[in-house]
């Protein structure tokens, strides 16, 4: 039997609600008991030689769960391979990650679902993944979601595209809500941008670059909740809709209607989107590009808002690895995407902890209890006794500059080289096994 | 400080506090060579009249000590898009300076073979170029390769953004015409001009340099054309920028007008009414009867004869298109000798 003591640490679980000092034991990769400091001691069969980590002046938190990233493997391994980014999510506090279907060849089959989940990809923490809702993403045929589920599918995406037909997606919102998975969506709609590579407005004026109106998320976010109220009302069936990345005011505002009227609609917010507006594009900075683009301030502040009144269900990151050399080219021809493992923790801390007053309870929620809900994990995002024993240590006082360097991604885009963070990730554990620690 | 100065410098420090980053690392521009013409963002006032003096005093030189200004040095101009004017006057500017000047076009190189630029601007810095004049269809282009290869980058044109060089050819022309000190400028020089620029917009990086500097000199720049192609937003490229609609109204108060063609390479299937856009916004000889006698007329080129103007008010006595691409040759002297850090 193996065991672990977390002794001295501030617990911080949101699942359980608890809020205080308390040490943890994990046994065989589950958490066996949370006790307030010295309480472990009774415990029966507790061996004096097992091996302990000092959690004094850290919060001890449910392993961090990330439902949006790309691991670009099979097809893309110059970019980041599972071992790599799953390093990356190890030292950001991540313990769970969802992969995102747009490999090569797209994630569309068992056998492609089973390859990317096989042990020999050497994942680091918990991989998930969501397949394509339709076959090579082409937004026309589903792909079988009963055999993918039955394969572990914790949902479906074209995720880089949206799902664009009308019927389509409604096809796929009732194929899922039949397996009780949701249909995640990247709200665009592309008729809107064509050629564009940043938001609409008068940042991209004076750059000359195309813009991507606030209307393409907009308007994809109200036709499915629309579809949404339709299946309901027709078919007797609750189907769930996971809206990616949202951006825009006018998204969220759909949103909160709708959660107030009861469909079943979630979202996440990724930290650039709440972080950085257009500005940050600068002089170019293909860094500072992805999609859905940095928004106006107004959106970035809807965002924060929309966090901080629970609009937002959870934070994602959208992790996305390029080459410096796909980076390193005209800025409408860079490929979209930051990565955003290691910085989400710290971003999260402090714009919405320090900036924001928004309760650490509430921010863990968003990376931890919350995402596991979205995609319906019962035995993870929770320190409650008889879960995995996934946690993250971290010193949430801690203000340190990130640097790109220090990177476990194999690639280094993104725009938070040198940015301040707050909280500090100390351990993370992983089904009780040590997958990041650096030397203090 | 001026205005603008500050107003740059406060959206900076906005940036650098969201990200916690200094601000040059989030615009980006730590990397860029001196003697570099990327925007006229990047001048100040002073650097638009050191321009311009070098400009006259090179225009006064004898040709033979003219020719010594530049002699053995490398000049690459890399060309992605077709140009006439613009190459024709750097590449003569740069051998009338006495440099040896070679020119890339992506036709006909490694380019068509999928060369990337920052690989192109190497190869061309190993190969002597000490500065590369580049037009290219995409906006910021200039900018990544002064990044990549550390060498003085002129701009002759990136995608829909800037032409700087365009709009210092302007400025000195519109000064010739108004009878004032073509040597210098200050932030009161062109009070009391208004310029509208009318046409396509939103393609034009001829309109986006105009309109960013010209206002920085005192000028009134009142921009005209239908929304499809001048959007709200482009009253965000300079402050006291306007915005009218109607040509005739515009025309009335305008001291200088400066047409712009349609840019068809760059709709993007965007389905203009040319009839419509002929009758709200060509400048013909009615429109010139109905204006000032003394309105001066300008166009960066091509024009479209019959389109945005007609052939009669492009050939007539008010027209300053020839002038426009005389100037052309005067100024790229200067910006040349500038990058490569020769004062002459």
């Amino acid at each position: 039997m193996s065991e672990m003591l977390i002794l001295n640490g501030y617990l911080v679980d949101p699942g359980s609600g608890i809020d205080g000092l308390r040490d943890v034991l994990i046994q065989d990769g589950r958490i066996a008991a949370v006790e307030i400091p010295g309480g472990l001691a009774s415990i029966a069969g507790l061996h004096a030689t097992s091996s302990k980590i000092d959690a004094a002046g850290c919060v001890v938190a449910p392993g961090l769960i990330d439902i949006h990233v790309h691991l670009r493997e099979p097809g893309q391994t110059h970019k980041e391979t599972i071992a790599t980014g799953t390093a990356a999510a190890a030292a950001g506090g991540f313990t769970t990650v969802v992969a995102m279907p747009n490999t090569t060849p797209v994630n569309d089959s068992v056998a492609g679902l089973q390859w990317m989940l096989a042990a020999e990809r050497g994942p680091v923490v918990n991989l998930l993944a969501m397949p394509a809702a339709t076959v090579g993403s082409l937004g026309c045929d589903l792909s079988d979601f009963a055999a993918l589920v039955r394969a572990g599918a914790v949902g479906f995406t074209d995720d880089g595209k949206p799902v664009l037909e009308d019927e389509v997606m409604r096809a796929a919102l009732l194929a899922a809500a039949r397996l009780g998975v949701p249909v995640s969506q990247h709200a665009e709609d592309t008729r809107l941008t064509g050629g564009c590579s940043m938001n609409a407005g008068r940042v991209a004026f004076r750059l000359g670059l195309r813009g991507m109106p606030v209307e393409a998320e907009a308007r994809i976010v109200e036709r499915d909740l629309h579809l949404l109220r339709e299946i309901e009302q027709a078919e007797r069936l609750r189907p769930h809709l996971h809206v990616q990345h949202v951006s825009t005011a006018r998204a969220l505002d759909a949103i909160r209607r709708a959660k107030a009227e009861g469909l079943h609609v979630t979202c996440e917010a990724a930290p650039h989107h709440f972080t950085l507006t257009e500005d940050a594009v600068g002089e170019y900075d293909t860094n500072a590009k992805m999609n859905p683009p940095l928004r106006a301030e107004a959106d970035r502040r809807a965002v924060i808002e929309a966090l901080l009144d629970g609009t937002v269900d959870c934070i994602a990151t959208d992790h996305a690895p390029h080459a410096s050399h796909e980076k390193e080219v005209e800025f409408e021809r860079a490929p979209n995407g930051i990565t955003g493992l290691e910085t989400a923790l710290g971003l999260a801390m402090r714009v919405l902890h320090r900036e924001h007053g928004m309760q650490l309870l509430r921010v863990l929620a968003l990376m931890s209890a919350q995402p596991a809900a979205v995609i319906g994990l019962k035995e993870q995002g929770t320190l409650r006794v008889g879960s995995f024993a996934d946690v993250v240590i971290f010193d949430a006082a801690e203000d340190w500059k990130f640097a790109v360097k220090d990177s476990r991604s194999k690639s280094k885009n993104l725009p938070f080289d040198g940015a301040a963070l707050l909280g500090r990730v100390r351990a993370t554990i992983c089904e009780g096994r040590v997958v990041y620690r650096p030397i203090p | 400080m001026t205005e603008r100065a500050k107003r740059a410098a406060t959206r900076e420090a906005g940036v650098g506090q969201l990200c916690g980053l200094p601000p040059e690392i989030v615009r980006n521009t730590s990397l860029v060579a001196a003697g570099s013409l990327l925007s006229v963002e990047h001048l100040s006032v002073a650097d638009v009249a050191g321009i311009l003096a070098m400009t006259a005093r090179l225009e006064r030189m004898d040709a033979a000590a003219r020719a010594r200004i530049l002699l053995g040095r490398t000049i690459a101009l890399l060309f992605y898009e077709s140009s006439t004017r613009t190459r024709t006057s750097f590449e003569l500017a740069a051998k009338s300076l006495g440099a040896t000047t070679t020119l890339v076009s992506d036709k006909s190189s490694s380019i068509e073979k999928g060369e990337s630029l920052k690989d192109t601007g190497l190869t061309l810095r190993a190969l002597g170029a000490e500065a590369i004049v580049l037009r290219h269809p995409s906006s910021g282009s200039a900018s990544l390769l002064a990044r990549v290869t550390g060498l003085p980058v002129l701009n002759a044109g990136d995608g829909m953004h800037q032409h700087p060089s365009q709009a210092l050819l302007d400025l000195r022309t519109i000064l010739l015409r108004l009878g004032r000190d073509v040597r210098t400028v200050d932030d009161n020089t062109l009070h009391g001009v208004t310029l509208v620029i009318t046409g396509d917009i939103l393609h034009s990086r001829v309109a986006r340099s105009n309109a960013m500097l010209l206002p920085r000199l005192g000028a009134r720049v009142v921009l005209c054309g239908p929304p499809e192609l001048l959007p709200e937003s482009s009253l965000g490229m300079a402050e006291g920028i306007e915005i009218e609609r109607d040509f005739d109204r515009a025309l009335a108060c305008a001291n200088v007008v400066m047409m712009l063609r349609i840019q068809k390479e760059r709709l993007a299937g965007f389905d203009l009414d040319l009839a419509e856009f002929i009758a709200r916004y060509q400048l013909n000889q009615e429109r010139m009867a109905a204006s000032s006698p003394k309105l001066l007329v300008m166009h960066p080129g091509p024009i479209i004869r019959g389109l945005e103007i007609t052939g009669a008010v492009a050939d007539g006595p008010q027209s300053l298109i020839e002038e426009q691409v005389s100037q052309g040759l005067a100024v790229r002297r200067a910006v040349l000798a500038r990058a490569l850090g020769v004062i002459a």
